[in-house]
């Protein structure tokens, strides 16, 4: 693989729910301004690992996990960060849209003030205008930025929840099948944003459309059941989304992506 | 309704369900299928009729409320009643303002929200954003306990517990006083108001609280700014039935706060509440047919309005709650 800088890294990384190891042993990379696809069947723990990487998952009270995920070179499970901190900077996009009940316009705002923003309020303006810019949603929006976040559709509310999570300037932004609730145009929209969004952001997604993989992401982990009982998920190929898609070196990566998996 | 029977018969065989609906053409004609139609008809007779009993109950209530109170209102005037500032019904010099009372009563029920309000939300926040699984199911339980302790034990608490605290704090207390009444009562709606609050909180999906936590948001923030805002309406719901409880509150102000009808809003002196002076006519020795004991049914009509409106509200409240969520 290429020099390019490494944001974020797993190390012989397991996540446990109680005593059931739902990932284990996953090794891979994520680069800096590359879009990296997570791939693979229901139920391999796409969501855990990806969730593992801002923390999400000990929100889970029976979750745990082993290993390591360096963030620019750091453990972020190392039991001197807090969680919140790397929240801060690796944001994340659900797979529903989930607004706040509140204005379009606090919906962005929040974060910024929770998040230490203490300017004045057309400094704010400012920051809302150019997140809802940043997540093409400003044109759509900007005569009604007092009406609920909820009034949106459903592509609007994703791209608001977008904005939202780049108010705050994340290095990361971690998608959990961000298009899977909407209708094709809407997708299509977010699929657009996202290759706007790597100039700037690192992007990670987790997807169960294969073709959204290959038309937006640079890199692709392949993730499958392994283990005992085929019970737990691991990456099992991780490399440049052409390749995967065209040479993938191992057969059930093959055998998923041409249909023949199941 | 006013299709005639026959007609309307067959569709409760339709709602039984899928399975049944295959068949219904021939069961319509079996023997079984009458019998079970009698059956039908016995249970709704039925259990329409005690529903009419608790209906009636209500409404025959109603009815005799408002008959004294009509025959109260032909001899005080309206006026008088909502604008006097005293009322002595009991004396030689009857004066019929009613302000003193309702003065009271909101005296004692605003110092119990003081009470009952914070407390309720930061146990409600705590039980629904803090408590593991396992603790919130011990804990919930035991509030809903609290809520069955009977309101005499909490009104000698106030007497015998909470005024002599008072007393010591501030030596003008009096012995009967509104303060020592309202902290009482703000325990004991505080378990309604922490339950219900609760139920909101709870309510509130999961995935809003992951929104905010994945902005960097602490727990504090997260419950108090992404998940009271949403639950605003259910807690809203709780305060108004809290206040509804504390209104209409008897025991705990007829034993702690005294029998004294004043406008003031000292809650360390003796005051009255519309609950407490209904008590003290209904079991003193005022004659029936005089207007004294008619004074009741006005102070109890006006406080069944009071409670009437305080729960039609908390009604809409509560539906609007439930469309957000379902």
């Amino acid at each position: 693989m290429d020099n390019n800088h490494v944001v974020l890294e797993t190390k012989n990384l397991n996540v446990f729910y109680g005593n059931f190891l739902a990932i284990k042993d996953v090794n891979f990379q994520v680069f800096r301004n590359q879009i990296t696809a997570i791939i693979g069947p229901s139920g391999c723990g796409k969501s855990t690992l990806l969730r593992s990487f801002n923390r999400m998952n000990e929100l889970v009270p029976s979750a745990r996990s082993e290993g390591k995920i360096l963030f620019n070179g750091e453990d972020i499970y190392d039991p001197a960060i807090d969680p919140v901190e790397v929240r801060r900077k690796i944001g994340m996009v659900f797979q529903k849209p989930n607004p706040f009940p509140k204005s379009i316009y606090e919906n962005i705002a929040w974060g910024l003030k929770i998040n230490g923003f203490r300017g004045s309020k057309s400094e704010m303006d400012d920051l809302v205008e150019q997140a809802l810019r940043g997540a093409a949603l400003w044109d759509e929006v900007k005569d009604k930025l007092d009406q609920s976040g909820l009034s949106l559709s459903g592509g609007q509310q994703q791209r608001l929840c977008i904005a939202r999570a780049i108010a705050i300037k994340p290095e990361v932004i971690l998608m959990d099948e961000p298009a899977s609730a909407l209708d094709p145009i809407a997708t299509l929209k977010i699929e657009d944003l996202m290759r706007e969004l790597k100039e700037n952001y690192t992007i990670v997604i987790v997807t169960h459309n294969m073709q959204e993989a290959a038309r937006v992401s640079d890199y692709t982990a392949m993730m499958m059941l392994t283990g005992e009982g085929e019970r737990s998920g691991t990456v099992i190929e991780f490399d440049r989304t052409s390749v995967i898609f065209t040479r993938p070196k191992d057969k059930r990566t093959e055998d998923y992506i041409t249909g023949r998996f199941g | 309704m006013g299709m005639g029977r026959n007609q309307t018969r067959p569709i409760p065989c339709v709602k039984e369900g899928k399975l049944q609906m295959a068949t219904t053409i021939q069961s319509l004609t079996t023997q079984n299928h009458r019998k079970r139609d009698r059956e039908r008809k016995i249970i709704r007779g039925l259990t329409f009729f005690f529903a009419l009993v608790s209906v009636g109950t209500t409404a025959g209530i109603i009815y005799e409320l408002l008959k004294e109170t009509v025959l109260f209102f032909q001899e005080v005037s309206i006026l008088e009643f909502f604008t006097d500032t005293r009322w002595t019904p009991l004396f030689a010099s009857k004066r019929f303002g009613v302000l003193p009372l309702v003065n009271g009563t909101l005296l004692v029920a605003a110092g119990a929200m003081l009470v009952a309000v914070p407390l309720g939300l930061l146990a409600a926040i705590f039980l629904s954003e803090y408590a593991s699984e396992r603790m919130r199911k011990i804990l919930k339980p035991i509030l809903e306990i609290l809520a069955g302790i009977p309101t005499v034990v909490y009104g000698y608490f106030a007497l015998l517990f909470i005024t002599p605290i008072l007393r010591d704090l501030f030596p003008e207390t009096q012995i009967f006083n509104a303060a020592s009444a309202s902290i009482a009562m703000g325990f004991m709606i505080l378990p309604l108001m922490a339950s219900v609050s609760e139920d909101a909180l709870s309510a509130v999906p999961r995935s809003l609280r992951e929104a905010a936590y994945a902005m960097g948001a602490t727990k504090f923030e997260t419950a108090t700014q992404v998940v009271l805002p949403a639950a605003l309406s259910g807690v809203a719901a709780a305060f108004i039935l809290a206040v509804s409880r504390a209104i209409g509150e008897t025991m705990i102000v007829a034993i702690a706060a005294g029998q004294q009808p004043k406008l003031t809003l000292n809650p360390l002196q003796s005051i009255e509440t519309m609950t407490a002076y209904i008590v003290q006519v209904s079991l003193g020795d005022t004659p029936h047919q005089s207007i004294a004991y008619k004074t009741i049914f006005a102070v109890g009509m006006l406080l069944f309005g009071m409670t009437l409106i305080m729960n039609i509200i908390s009604y809409f409240v509560t539906k609007r709650f439930r469309e957000k969520y379902e």
